[in-house]
């Protein structure tokens, strides 16, 4: 059934690793890599309920909003060398994500292009109808008083391979697991069976999920200048597998790009958002990394085996998107002796300020000193900052009162404590994520082919 | 014997508002005494945040690392929380200050 012969090695590419990702990286590696695929991951959980909430108020499209960009840049390339692309970045709106692949094809001249779209993982009606109980609260669905505006259940590799089978240079699909889209091109290639192996299954799931933050695993997330030095972070390349049929992959990366890539970055992103290393819990396999085997093979080269797995579950996470409220902030700085006293005396100022005259509950008021151990939540001590940037924040349910937050702070400008500047105010509309499973049965994700 | 600073890299992750500290000890030798100075409680009181549930601790002895999960560390998640870092991004360097002690003869 394989469309290439047995034995035959397979190069996935990390073309992007969330949202907001560079694209020069995935540029040098269409170009130089020799690739087989190139991947867009590019859905985190606040990333398609934010989709979701820009195509149903009709401010934008509901895909990705850099997928034109990252299309543009390396779909001609792509083309010219046999690579094909792989993406979520369908994100809320797969079908018209498909309709933008069609379009720029034709646009630089491929016609004949073959662009799959997997719809099916909008799952609103079923878990309206299903009523599940959230991971969250511990109580159903109904008895949620917020706005549901979105509810995704997260898929795996089988469109893919189905969207591939049928000849697609491009697919697109919206929240398909991230190492699905990897699974997904290697069960095409090698013939695994999706229904089958689940060992063969789980190392293929922990090459995709090495490969999907891009470079996170070449030094990105990493770089320490003194304990964990890595080169050119200003040129990091993102990585490549090369993984042959049993699974067994080789990671590397373009050569004269920045980065590094060894068995420390590797271990660190084999780690990285996994709650549990014996069972990492995807659509297609319950995976278990604790076993990986890593091997430096060359410069830049490691050698990953060892994964393994058990069966998959019976029913699929869900990542529901409710509307909550809006969150308005505002920051202001004070610098030299007593800076930290003189942002104290400014947040509380805004705190009473926030209740007196706007009616803000002030348990509602977030305050944070960033510079005088804000990222630390108040956990490590302080010693005397050169400056403190306050910064006072609140999610309140509606716009008006958002943007009231950041009033008061610039208003310490000229009715504040001496030396502030730099006032900075922000509102935004927050979408508050929740989770639930629902019956496999019930996700039924479809695939269309559209010609260029 | 000095911080955890001397003897491992941290890396956290976020699912949810559960944070996801990873502790990659830099040698087989410093695996072993974090796996023996890292208990779940021990990291509770270093991350004095409100939690949810337990910590979980992780041993992974093939790769010298530990995963630690702390359940409702960052108070509603990315989305949930009106905290700069709602990733939680930034907390794993907070572990580096931990001091080892050398095990007392009491201990033994």
């Amino acid at each position: 059934m394989s469309p290439h012969p047995m034995n035959r090695t397979v190069r996935l590419g990390a073309g992007a690793g969330f949202a907001g990702d560079r694209i020069d990286p995935a540029v040098e590696l269409a170009r130089s890599a020799d690739l087989d695929y190139l991947v867009f991951e590019v859905l985190g959980e606040r990333t398609i309920a934010g989709a979701n909430a820009r195509r149903l108020t009709g401010s934008d499209h509901g895909y990705d909003p850099l997928l034109r960009r990252r299309l543009e840049a390396t779909l001609p390339t792509c083309r010219q060398h046999g690579t094909t692309i792989v993406t979520n970045g369908g994100a809320a709106d797969p079908s018209a994500a498909g309709a933008l692949a069609v379009e720029i094809a034709r646009a630089g001249g491929f016609t004949g292009t073959r662009v799959g779209v997997i719809t099916g993982d909008d799952v609103l009606d079923a878990v309206r109808r299903v009523d599940p109980e959230l991971w969250e609260t511990g109580t159903p669905l109904s008895a949620e008083t917020d706005d549901l505006v979105s509810a995704n259940a997260y898929i795996g590799a089988a469109p893919v391979t189905e969207a591939l089978a049928e000849g697609a240079d491009i697919v697109i699909a919206g929240r398909l697991a991230d190492p699905a889209l990897y699974l997904g091109p290697l069960a095409h290639e090698h013939g695994w069976d999706l229904d089958g192996d689940p060992v063969l299954l789980g190392q293929g799931t922990m090459v995709g999920h090495l490969l999907e933050c891009a470079g996170q695993l070449t030094g990105g997330y990493f770089a320490d200048p003194l304990t964990k030095p890595v080169p050119d972070l200003a040129r990091l390349g993102f990585p490549f597998a090369d993984v042959e049929s049993d699974g067994a992959a080789v990671f590397g990366k373009p050569a004269g790009s920045g980065g590094r890539l060894d068995r420390r970055t590797v271990t660190e992103q084999l780690l990285y958002e996994v709650n549990d290393p014996y069972a990492y819990i995807t659509p297609d396999v319950t995976a278990d990394f604790s076993g990986a085997q890593l091997e430096q093979t060359g410069p830049d080269r490691v050698r990953v085996t060892g994964g393994t797995g058990r069966a998959r579950p019976d029913e699929l996470k869900v990542t529901l998107g409710f509307r909550g409220g809006w969150l308005g902030e505002g920051q202001i700085s004070y610098a030299g002796p007593r800076a930290r006293e003189r942002a104290e005396l400014a947040a509380e100022i805004v705190r009473t300020r926030l209740a007196d005259v706007h009616g803000l509950d002030p348990d509602a008021v977030l305050v944070e000193l960033v510079g005088a151990g804000a990222a630390f939540r108040g956990l490590a001590g302080q010693q005397d900052p050169v400056e403190v940037r306050l910064r006072v924040a609140a999610r309140v349910d509606d716009r008006i009162m958002a943007d009231a937050v950041g009033w008061e702070v610039e208003s310490l400008y000229t009715t504040g404590p001496a030396g502030g500047g730099g006032a900075r105010r922000h509102v935004q509309e927050v979408l508050a994520i929740r989770s639930c499973t629902l019956p496999r049965e019930l996700v039924r994700p479809h695939v269309s082919i559209e010609e260029a | 014997m000095g911080t955890i600073d001397d003897h491992a890299d941290v890396r956290t992750g976020d699912k949810g508002d559960t944070l996801i500290l990873a502790v990659l000890a830099r040698s087989e030798e410093a695996y072993q005494v974090l796996e023996r100075a890292l208990s779940p409680e021990a990291i509770a009181t270093h991350y004095a945040l409100p939690l949810s549930g337990p910590v979980v601790k992780r041993s992974l002895p093939g790769l010298n690392a530990l995963v630690f999960t702390l359940p409702g560390a960052l108070g509603g998640g990315v989305t949930g929380s009106p905290v700069l870092d709602g990733h939680g991004k930034a907390l794993s360097y907070h572990l580096l200050s931990l001091p080892l002690s050398t095990p007392s003869r009491s201990d033994q």
